[in-house]
């Protein structure tokens, strides 16, 4: 119900949270945000158990495993790659935890202890009313310090072969732990970590349930059952999926034109964002700017030791993208009208005189009209889909508020409205 | 600048031992290999051996209707209308629109009239003459000109053929099906393009035959793809010939069992006029066959003549310092094989990084094959007839012709997934419903075994209702319509919510 219910307050909350803090930072170019939200009281939570149930577009079968069910498992790809066309099967996937890990992962994901001062959670950078992301170019960690990059959405996530925006990280659980432990993002340590969450009533006994054979509750239990929720973000069911599947009508006019804008070789869009994931998973030197104040980010630079690679980024999935501006690694652009603009401005325009980039092929000046640009949002409009929003718990088991300071929206469903009867 | 100390090192040191090997390599007699008859190449896809297969498209889905659209008329109303198994006929005449074709098994094919043909005109303001992603999908007999993207592309379209088109002008790719299985490319002419006339990329089994490409960038490239032949085609005038690539940075990462044979090759001189930054902007000018990082690339019965750079240059990614890096790509071009060709007058007016490399060889003079960076187990026959640089590792190869390799193209084509309709119904099930229902309690719909109680065993109920919901229960959110599904899918999904049993439930 409220997910039918909802539009009014998430745009209020832009207004009177993300825009002032955008402004701040951009006035200013402050690393600073003041933390006003103050931590909720404690609730009980001696009631919480893990559900036994897969998540939706999950089987569970007799091993206790939820294993991914979606209709691109109806279609081929070329040598298994997942990506081609409209009918295509979509690129290999994680699944496999049990529904119990996939519950824990999700108390877990919104549960504020987990980081050193219990200001922030999994969920405040990864917003699921904001498309698992959090509305800002430049995310914050603890104490209100500004990070340089933005938060990616994580939606379809089991699809994902590297991780963070330089890809230096191989599997869902070697990412789950890093923000736990970056001293910008949630700033805790194993140690403390451990201790937090042995310290709260109810953990020991749901890490018991959901892993039983293991004695202690440990760092690898965590980052499983992190990756376990991520696994189930499943975004599959978009307008564009109910053309790509055969139904014609599911686009409009301007959106179809947008499509054949985005698939032409003039715009050249999904050579990289192709379908059906809408990313080819791999790394392109773009060249769009940093915001103001920013020196460049180098990106897979670092991770592969080349400087062919500087200013190199992961290109990301295009699903759920209307709903995470701002846009590229630092947010730079606010609109997808600006990121449509960028690439249609003609190869480096953006790159400073005298710096070293070695662009990707198909960054080239396509000149594509003002209305090509307009269909072109139209169309990764139609990528967006939330039918299978995870439900946000009422209260996790630490007592912490679920959605800690920046993140709360009445879109999510929550389990009050869920538990209709 | 690093890279040109390098190369004057490598020459000084060259320059040294050259000089006291020169007396022991003179008039050592040639080993000759016959060509006719003799050891056929057998290391390729085992499509080659079964059938000799000739057409990519496979029989038709349904027997279809005929449209026919005529001037005036939009093409894309009729693809709009056509059905799987549909032949839509264009009468000759001017079109000015963008074709696509989203669904499977459409024959779209130009009505030629005394040399009249349908004519597809981007006016030099249209992106793309056609576009399709579905399978079984014929293009035949059109003239396409002044698009600024591509004549006819695809992306993920298998079984194609793309037949007796004339491209003219179009922009970046004449003819460019992509990430494909099983597609015949043959008797086109295509000119004018500013990067490859005819681009065959991250493709399986493949056939470009019989085709005339000239005056473009790049004549007839075969990029991250496997399992193609080139034969048979009139290449002359572009800045390169026909190109067997890997290029880093594609989610498919590699080129291998490409045949390359009995092709005319000539003349491929022209300035180079793609765009800067593209992969083909590196390609000299003056370059027959160029295979960079390619693997199992067979070179066989090409008529290559007058190229300025070289006859067949073959290079690895170290040695293009314009490319991106990809760790998870060979960069050499392993197993190449020359068999006998033709070739003459070529590397009569080379650039300066063959020159350099060729003098530490003390090659001056013509240069028919030039071949730099690690490969292989590579190999040629009748290496004596050449103007040669770089094949001190070139073995003798063990087969002279290629002859038992009649195509890749599948027998039959490439197939669809077979999905059982109990897989397909809680595929969809899963997919979709399990969002709003489970089956004994309610999530945000009523529960499935409510919905079972309701239904009684009738699927076609099920399908009519989810087709075009009506409210049943004053408080219950409407239910979307799920009739994006096709009919089968969706019998599918009502047989199978209907024979839930309780055990298997929890999704």
């Amino acid at each position: 119900m409220a997910l039918l219910l909802s539009t009014i307050s998430r745009a209020n909350l832009i207004k009177q949270v993300y825009l002032p803090l955008l402004l701040s930072t951009l006035l200013f170019c402050s690393a600073a945000v003041a933390d006003t939200i103050e931590s909720p009281p404690l609730e009980t939570t001696a009631t919480i158990t893990l559900s036994e149930r897969c998540p939706p577009s999950f089987m569970l079968d007799d091993n206790n495993q939820c294993s991914l069910r979606n209709l691109y498992q109806l279609y081929n790809s070329l040598g298994n790659h997942g990506i081609g066309g409209l009918k295509t099967a979509l690129p290999a996937h994680r699944d496999g935890f049990s529904p119990q890990q996939i519950d824990l992962g999700r108390l877990l994901f919104f549960d504020p202890v987990l980081s050193a001062d219990q200001s922030v959670s999994c969920a405040s950078c990864h917003n699921p009313s904001q498309g698992f992301s959090d509305g800002l170019g430049r995310s914050v960690g603890i104490h209100g310090q500004q990070g340089s990059r933005s938060a990616p959405s994580l939606w379809n996530s089991t699809f994902i072969k590297d991780f963070f925006w330089d890809a230096r990280a191989q599997s869902l659980e070697e990412q789950a732990l890093s923000p736990l432990f970056s001293p910008q993002e949630m700033g805790s340590n194993p140690t403390q970590l451990l201790s937090s969450l042995e310290s709260v009533e109810a953990y020991p006994r749901l890490f018991k349930q959901a892993f039983p054979n293991s004695k202690n509750l440990n760092l690898d239990q965590i980052a499983t059952a992190l990756a376990a929720f991520q696994s189930s973000l499943i975004s599959l069911n978009s307008r564009y999926d109910q053309y790509a599947h055969g139904y014609a009508d599911a686009l409009n006019k301007q959106e179809v034109e947008g499509l054949n804008i985005f698939r032409s070789f003039v715009a050249r869009c999904s050579q990289c964002h192709m379908p059906p994931l809408f990313t080819n998973q791999q790394i392109a030197v773009i060249g769009t700017p940093e915001p103001e104040c920013m020196a460049r980010d180098i990106g897979a630079e670092k991770t592969f030791g080349s400087a062919k690679l500087k200013g190199g980024f992961k290109v990301p999935s295009l699903r759920n993208i209307a709903e995470t501006a701002p846009y590229m690694h630092s947010g730079r652009f606010e609109t997808l009208r600006e990121v449509a603009e960028f690439y249609s401005g003609g190869r480096g325009h953006a790159v400073p005189e005298g710096e070293d980039l070695l662009l990707h092929w198909h960054i080239s000046e396509p000149n594509l009209t003002g209305d090509e640009l307009d269909r072109l949002v139209d169309f990764m409009g139609t990528l967006s889909d939330s039918s299978l929003l995870p439900i946000i718990p009422q209260s996790v088991p630490s007592g912490l508020n679920a959605i800690s300071k920046k993140a709360s929206s009445d879109k999510n469903i929550s389990e009050s409205d869920h538990e209709k009867s | 600048m690093k890279k040109a100390k390098t190369l004057g090192l490598i020459i000084a040191l060259a320059a040294f031992v050259g000089g006291w090997q020169l007396g022991t390599n003179l008039n050592e007699a040639p080993q000759i290999t016959s060509s006719v008859g003799g050891a056929s190449y057998s290391g390729g896809a085992e499509t080659n051996s079964a059938d000799r297969v000739n057409t990519a498209l496979p029989e038709r889905i349904a027997t279809g209707q005929t449209l026919t659209v005529n001037p005036g008329d939009s093409i894309q109303a009729a693809v709009e209308a056509a059905q799987p198994g549909d032949t839509i006929q264009v009468m000759p005449g001017i079109y000015s629109e963008t074709v696509y074709i989203d669904k499977d098994d459409i024959h779209l094919v130009g009505v030629i009239e005394a040399g009249e043909r349908a004519t597809l005109d981007g006016l030099g303001k249209l992106n793309d003459a056609i576009l399709y992603s579905g399978n079984n999908i014929l293009i035949a007999n059109f003239k396409i000109t002044r698009y600024k993207g591509n004549g006819i592309m695809s992306q993920a379209g298998n079984n194609f053929e793309i037949r007796n088109n004339i491209i003219i002008d179009t922009g970046i790719y004449g003819i460019f099906p992509q990430l494909g299985v099983n597609g015949l490319i043959e008797h086109n002419i295509v000119s004018g393009i500013a990067d490859a006339a005819i681009y065959v990329g991250m493709s399986d089994n493949i056939h470009v035959a019989h085709n005339e490409v000239f005056d473009s960038v790049a004549g007839i490239e075969i990029e991250n793809s496997r399992h193609a032949i080139v034969e048979n085609n009139y290449v002359h005038n572009n800045t390169g010939g026909i190109l067997a690539f890997i290029t880093p940075g594609l989610p498919i990462k590699t080129t291998f069992d490409v045949i390359i044979r009995n092709n005319f090759i000539l003349d491929n001189n022209i300035p180079n006029f793609a765009a800067p930054g593209s992969t083909v902007a590196g390609i000299p000018s003056g370059t027959g066959i160029l295979v960079m990082a390619a693997d199992d690339v067979i070179i066989e019965g090409n008529i290559i003549v007058n190229h300025k750079v070289a006859g067949i240059l073959i290079n690895d990614h170290g040695n293009a310092p314009g490319l991106t890096l990809d760790p998870d790509v060979d960069p050499n071009a392993d197993r190449v094989m020359i068999l006998d060709n033709v070739m003459h007058n070529n590397g009569y007016d080379t650039i300066d990084e063959v020159r350099a490399f060729a003098l530490t060889e003390l090659h001056t003079g013509d240069i028919d094959i030039f071949q730099i960076g690690p490969s292989q187990d590579s190999c040629i026959i009748n290496r004596h007839r050449y103007n040669h640089v770089g094949l001190g590792d070139f073995a003798e190869c063990d087969f002279s012709n290629t002859d038992s390799t009649h195509s890749y193209l599948l027998a039959g084509g490439a197939k669809p997934r077979v999905i059982a309709s109990e897989e397909r119904g809680e595929i969809a099930y899963m997919g979709i419903c399990a969002g709003c229902h489970a089956y004994d309690d309610v999530l945000i719909g009523p529960s499935i075994s409510d919905i079972q109680a309701m239904y009684a065993g009738n699927a076609e109920a099920i399908v009519s209702y989810i087709n075009a919901p009506v409210k049943i229960r004053a408080d219950y959110p409407d239910m979307p319509a799920q009739n994006y599904l096709d009919a089968e899918t969706q019998l599918a999904v009502a047989e199978y919510l209907l024979n839930i049993p309780l055990g298997q439930s929890q999704h």
